[in-house]
C-alpha cells in the first residue's frame, strides 16, 4: 500500500515506513517559541531540570502577539526570552520582525519535508512548503528544547482535490473558507490534510499558506501541499529529487476524499462567531461595517496588500470606517513600501500599523467595542476574540475586506 | 502703554480695545480641539445638560489620536461614544489620521485665533501666532455650548533669542535648556513669547517643538510672531490668517531672558521631571530598553529627516525596541515618498501609524518594570510609559535615534 | 488512576474554543492562579466563581477547539474542576490537558441527557452514572497513561533527567 504525504514525511523522519495510526518519535527540525509562551516554556524546561537545549540552531524565537506592547507586563515577556537565549546560545531571536508563521518559512528556516513544531496552533501554516508541522503547548516545548523530540501518532489524510481556475473574485482564502464549512470546524480533527489538483498547483506559495494555516480551524493536525519549483524558489533550494519524493502515492489510503470545482466558488465569509459558519460575501451584502482589518499569518502577505491596493488605488475608505492594516513581516512592509502599494492603502485613508500579529490577537491593533461589525482577514472569528462578546466578526478574503472597506458594509469585490 | 501679543488676541476675542495681565476677560473662542483622553467625559456631561446645545459646529474639532488603534474594550466604547456624537452632530471628526495638535497645524490653526483645546499641550498653537491653551472637560463643555469663556489675562515671559543653534543641536535641547532655567512652574499661568533674530533660523517644526513644550513650564500659552517662515507654512497649507498680532515696544514683560543659541548643548531631561536637566553627554552609560522617535513634539517630517540621516546604513541594536511613530498621514506619506519609512524599516526600527504611541503610555510600545525608554515624547513623569517603576529620558530625535542605535544614551556625532 | 468521585455538572455547548477557556488579554499574567477568574469570561463570565474544587464540565463536540495556549487546560484544572466529558476534543487541547494531568473523557450520549447542577459518579476508564443511568467509558492510549501516570509531563521529564 502507497503512503499519503505525512506518511513519507514522517517516514522519511524516523528512518523506517511509517502508516496511519502509528505512533512514533519524530526529530524535530525546528521548534519557535511565540512571545506570549515563552516564560511559561522557559518554567517547564526548567523544572523538566534539563541543563542545555538540544540543539540551539533548531530554536527560533519570535516575539508578535505583544508587538507594540500595549500592557505593561507584555516586556517582561521579551525579557525572559532574551535572557533564554543568552543563556542556552540561541541566536535565532526575532524581536520586531513580524508575525512568527511567516517568518520560519520566509527567513529560511522551515525547508519542504522538515519537521516542525511550534507553541501556537498556527504552525500548521507551514504545511505551504510540504512540512509536517503543528502546534503545540509550552510543555511540549519545554520537552523538545531538552530532548529535540517528540511522540506523534501518524494522522490518517483528507485529501481535497480542487481543479479548474477559479473565478476572479475568488482567492484562496474563500476555498479554504468553503472547506472549513463543509467539514465543520471539527471535520478534520487528529487528521491530515492534503491540498492537491490544478486549481492549487497554480497558485503562489503566499495563496496555499492561507490555506495551510487555516486547516486547524477544522481541527486538522497539518494541511500539506506537495512541494514544487514555486515552493523550491520561495525556500531558496534547489528542485532536487529529495524535494520530488514528498508526493504522496498513487495508491495512499485516504480516510475521505473531497473533489471540488474551482468554477463554482463565490466569495465567502466566516460569520460570528464560528469558523465553519460559512455563507455567500451576496448573501451577506450590505450588513454595515466599522471597522475592516487586513493582515495576520493568514492574509497578511503582499500578495493580499497589493489585492486590496488594486481595489482602493483612487478610492478613500468608507466615513467613519476604519481600515487597519498590519503587514505581515518587517519585509513584507519594506516590500510594499518599494512597490507603491502602502502608498495607495495610506491615500485611500488605511491605518497602517507595525508588523506584527496585531487585532487577530485581540491585545490590541483595533480592539472593538458592543455591537460592532469588524469584517477581518485572519483566522478565527471566536466570540470575543476582538474586543467583548458582542463584536461581531465576519472573516473574509482580502477582495472582499478592502471592497468592503469601501464601501462601508460587506460588499462583493 | 502697549500691550503683549497674549493681550492683543485675547483683546480681541474679547471684543475691548485693550486688556492687561491680570484681567478677566470673557471671550469668544475661535476653535475648540479635544480627543479621545477626555471626550467621553465631555459627551457624558453634556447627556446630563438640562438644555444640551452646540452654540457653533463648525469650530469644534475632534481627534482620536491617543488610543488609535484601539488596544482594549474600554478604549474603543470610548471612541465609539466619540464618534457616533461626531457624526450625529456633524463635528469635524478625525481617527487615525495623526496627533491632534498636528493635525490642527495642518489643518485649522491660524494666527491671531483663540483656541481651547483639551489637551495641554495646546499651546502648540503659538508657532502660528495663534493663543492655544489646554482646558479640563468641563471648560471645554462650557465653551462648546456657549462659544464663550473666561480667561485671567496671562502676563507674559519674553525670550529673546539670538544666533543660532550649532549643528546637531536642536529646537529640542533649546526648549529644554530653557525648561531647565526657569523650571516646571516657572511660567505658571504666563504666556511664554519668543522673538528676535535667532528667529529667522528655526524652521516651522522647530517653533512647534518649542512652544508645545511650554506647558511643561507651566506656561498658559506659547506665542511667536508671524513672519515669512509662518506664512509660508500657511500658504503650503492654504489658509490665511485671522489677524496677525505683535507686542507693543512698550508692552510689559514680566520677566525677559535673552538666549544665545549658540551656547546651546544636546540636552537630556532625567527621569522623572522635564526640568530635570542635563547635558546629553553625562548620561552616555545609561542602558536602554526602548527608544521613541515621534509625537506632537517630535514626530515631524523634519524630526524624522534627522533620525534617518543618523540610522542609514546602520541597525537597532539587539534587544532595543525602536518606535518610529510620524505624527500625522501627512508626515507619514511624505517620510515614505522620501524613502525615510524604508531607512527605519531596513534599521530594524518599527514604524508606526501615526498617533500618541508611548508619549502617552498605553496603547503602543508600553514598557515594563524596570525598563528606560529614551523619548522625543513631551514627558517623562514616572510611570507615564508604562510600569510604575520605570524610566523616561527626553532628548532630540538625533540622540533618541543615536540611542537606539547603540542601545545607551548617545549624542548623535558618536555614531556618525 | 484513582477511584470513583462524585462531582457536580456544569454544562456547556459545542466547540468551547479556547478564547473562551481563556481569553489572550490574560495569557500574560504571571501565573494560573491570577488568570483563574477570567475562565470561560467571554461566555459565561459567573462561571469561574461558581465552579468549585471536584466538580465536572460536561460539554458538546469539539471542546478546547482553537489556540495551542496551554493555560486554557491549566486554568481549568486550578479551578479545581476533577474532569471533562465531551463529545470530542480539539487535539492540541487533548495533548495539553494530558500533559498537565487534566482528566479528559470522551462520550457521545452524556451532554444530550444531563442537565446542569446534576451529580454524576465517575469511574476513571470504566463508566459514569449519572440520574441512575450509566455511560460507559473508554481508557486511554498506553503512551498517554505513561504521562497521566508520572504525574504529567513534567514529572516524566524530570525522572528521565534523574531527578526524582
Amino acid at each position: 500500500m502507497g503512503q499519503t504525504l505525512i506518511e513519507k514525511i514522517i517516514s522519511k523522519n524516523v528512518g523506517h515506513p511509517v502508516k496511519a495510526g502509528d505512533i512514533v518519535t519524530v526529530n524535530v527540525d525546528y521548534c519557535m517559541i511565540d512571545d506570549i509562551m515563552v516564560p511559561f516554556a522557559v518554567q517547564k524546561f526548567e523544572e523538566m531540570g534539563f541543563d542545555k537545549v538540544w540543539d540551539p540552531d533548531k530554536v527560533v524565537l519570535i516575539y508578535d502577539h505583544f508587538l507594540p506592547a500595549t500592557q505593561v507586563d507584555d516586556s517582561r515577556h521579551f525579557r525572559v526570552g532574551d535572557e533564554f537565549a543568552r543563556k542556552y546560545d540561541i541566536k535565532n531571536v526575532h524581536r520586531t520582525d513580524g508575525i512568527c508563521h511567516q517568518l520560519m518559512t520566509e527567513a529560511g528556516y522551515v525547508k519542504p519535508g522538515h519537521i516542525a513544531f511550534g507553541t501556537d496552533s498556527h504552525t500548521v501554516t507551514y504545511g505551504c512548503v510540504g512540512a509536517f508541522s503543528t502546534g503545540i503547548g509550552y510543555t511540549e516545548m519545554a520537552g523538545i528544547l531538552g530532548t529535540g523530540q517528540l511522540w506523534v501518532k501518524v494522522p490518517e489524510t483528507i485529501k481535497i482535490e480542487i481543479d479548474g481556475t477559479l473565478p476572479g473574485n475568488v482567492t484562496s482564502k474563500d476555498i479554504i473558507l468553503k472547506i472549513i464549512g463543509d467539514l465543520t470546524a471539527s471535520g478534520a480533527t487528529y487528521q491530515s490534510i492534503e491540498f492537491t489538483g490544478s486549481t492549487v498547483e497554480a497558485m503562489s506559495v503566499a495563496s496555499r499558506m492561507t490555506m495551510s494555516n487555516m486547516a486547524v480551524e477544522a481541527g486538522a493536525k497539518c494541511g500539506l501541499f506537495v512541494p514544487d519549483d514555486k515552493t523550491c524558489d520561495y525556500c531558496k533550494i534547489d528542485y532536487s529529487d529529495e524535494v520530488k519524493e514528498l508526493v504522496p502515492d498513487n495508491d495512499a489510503s485516504y480516510s475521505r476524499i473531497i473533489r471540488l470545482r474551482a468554477e463554482d466558488m463565490v466569495p465567502v465569509m466566516a460569520c460570528p462567531s464560528l469558523v465553519d459558519n460559512i455563507h455567500p460575501v451576496s448573501e451577506l451584502a450590505g450588513i454595515k461595517v466599522d471597522q475592516v482589518f487586513l493582515g495576520s499569518c493568514t492574509n497578511g502577505r503582499l500578495e493580499d496588500l497589493r489585492t486590496a491596493a488594486t481595489i482602493l488605488k483612487g478610492k478613500k475608505v468608507a466615513p467613519f470606517v476604519k481600515l487597519i492594516v498590519t503587514p505581515a513581516s518587517r519585509k513584507i512592509y519594506r516590500e510594499a513600501l518599494a512597490d507603491g502599494t502602502l502608498e495607495i492603502l495610506s491615500d485611500a485613508g488605511a491605518i497602517i500599523t507595525t508588523p506584527g500579529c496585531g487585532l487577530c490577537c485581540g491585545r490590541g491593533g483595533g480592539i472593538l467595542s458592543d455591537d460592532e461589525v469588524v469584517v477581518a482577514t485572519n483566522n478565527r472569528n471566536f466570540l470575543g476574540r476582538m474586543g467583548t462578546s458582542k463584536v461581531q466578526i465576519y472573516l473574509a478574503s482580502p477582495a472582499t475586506a478592502a471592497a468592503t472597506a469601501v464601501a462601508g458594509v460587506i460588499t462583493e469585490a | 502703554m502697549g500691550m503683549t501679543m497674549a493681550e492683543k488676541i485675547i483683546a480681541a476675542a474679547a471684543g475691548v480695545e485693550s486688556t492687561r495681565a491680570g484681567d478677566i476677560e470673557t471671550v469668544t473662542l475661535d476653535r475648540l480641539m479635544s480627543n479621545d483622553g477626555t471626550t467621553h467625559l465631555t459627551i457624558d456631561m453634556y447627556n446630563n445638560l438640562k438644555n444640551p446645545h452646540i452654540e457653533d459646529v463648525s469650530k469644534l474639532v475632534w481627534i482620536i489620536d491617543h488610543n488609535i488603534p484601539a488596544d482594549s474594550p474600554k478604549t474603543a466604547a470610548s471612541h465609539k461614544k466619540m464618534r457616533n456624537f461626531a457624526k450625529e452632530h456633524g463635528i469635524k471628526f478625525y481617527e487615525g489620521e495623526g496627533v491632534c495638535h498636528q493635525i490642527m497645524m495642518e489643518n485649522h490653526v491660524r494666527p491671531g485665533e483663540l483656541i481651547f483645546g483639551a489637551d495641554s499641550h495646546t499651546c502648540a498653537y503659538g508657532a502660528l501666532g495663534a493663543f492655544g491653551t489646554g482646558v479640563g472637560c468641563t471648560d471645554y463643555l462650557y465653551a462648546m455650548v456657549t462659544g464663550t469663556s473666561w480667561l485671567l489675562v496671562p502676563e507674559t515671559i519674553r525670550f529673546n533669542l539670538k544666533g543660532k543653534l550649532r549643528e546637531g543641536v536642536y529646537a529640542r535641547d533649546l526648549i529644554l535648556t530653557i525648561i531647565g532655567r526657569i523650571s516646571a512652574n516657572g511660567a505658571n499661568y504666563k504666556a511664554m513669547e519668543f522673538v528676535g533674530e535667532g528667529m529667522a533660523g528655526l524652521s516651522m517644526a522647530d517653533r512647534i517643538s518649542i512652544c508645545n513644550l511650554c506647558v511643561e513650564a507651566g506656561a498658559k500659552t506659547a506665542l511667536m510672531e508671524v513672519d515669512d517662515v509662518a506664512m509660508a507654512y500657511l500658504k503650503e497649507h492654504g489658509r490665511e490668517p485671522k489677524h496677525i498680532f505683535k507686542s507693543d515696544e512698550d508692552a510689559v514683560f514680566s520677566q525677559v531672558y535673552d538666549i544665545d543659541l549658540s551656547e546651546i548643548n544636546p540636552i537630556v531631561a532625567k527621569p522623572h521631571f522635564v526640568d530635570n536637566i542635563v547635558d546629553a553627554s553625562e548620561c552616555q552609560d545609561v542602558k536602554i530598553d526602548e527608544a521613541f522617535l515621534g509625537s506632537c513634539n517630535n514626530g515631524r517630517i523634519e524630526d524624522l529627516r534627522v533620525g534617518a540621516s543618523v540610522i542609514k546604513g546602520k541597525h537597532v541594536a539587539d534587544g532595543v525596541r525602536f518606535l518610529v511613530v510620524p505624527a500625522s498621514r501627512a508626515v507619514y506619506n511624505q517620510a515614505l515618498k522620501e524613502g525615510i519609512l524604508d531607512t527605519f524599516m531596513e534599521a530594524g526600527a518599527m514604524v508606526m501609524n501615526p498617533n500618541c504611541s508611548v508619549c502617552w503610555g498605553a496603547c503602543q510600545g508600553v514598557i515594563g518594570e524596570g525598563e528606560t525608554l529614551i523619548s522625543t515624547g513631551t514627558r517623562n513623569f514616572k510611570g507615564r510609559a508604562g510600569h510604575k517603576d520605570s524610566f523616561v529620558y527626553l532628548a532630540s530625535a538625533a540622540t533618541v535615534t543615536a540611542s537606539a542605535i547603540t542601545g545607551k544614551i548617545t549624542t548623535a556625532d558618536k555614531v556618525i | 488512576m484513582s477511584d470513583s468521585f462524585t462531582a457536580k455538572i456544569w454544562v456547556l455547548g459545542d466547540d468551547i474554543d479556547t478564547d473562551i477557556i481563556l481569553p489572550t488579554e490574560y495569557l500574560a499574567m504571571k501565573t494560573v492562579q491570577d488568570m483563574k477568574p477570567y475562565a470561560f469570561s467571554p461566555l459565561r463570565p459567573e462561571l469561574a466563581e461558581k465552579i468549585k474544587p471536584g466538580d465536572m464540565i460536561v460539554a458538546g463536540k469539539n471542546f478546547g477547539c482553537g489556540s495551542s495556549r496551554e493555560q486554557a487546560p491549566e486554568v481549568v484544572k486550578a479551578l479545581g474542576v476533577s474532569c471533562v466529558v465531551a463529545k470530542s476534543y480539539a487535539r492540541i487541547f487533548f495533548r495539553n490537558a494530558i500533559n498537565n494531568g487534566l482528566l479528559l473523557i470522551e462520550n457521545q450520549d452524556l451532554y444530550d441527557e444531563v442537565k446542569e447542577g446534576d451529580v454524576a459518579t465517575v469511574t476513571p476508564g470504566k463508566s459514569i452514572e449519572v440520574n441512575g443511568k450509566t455511560y460507559e467509558i473508554a481508557s486511554l492510549p498506553d503512551n498517554l497513561m505513561d504521562i497521566l501516570n508520572a504525574g504529567g509531563l513534567v514529572q516524566a521529564m524530570r525522572k528521565k533527567n534523574g531527578l526524582d
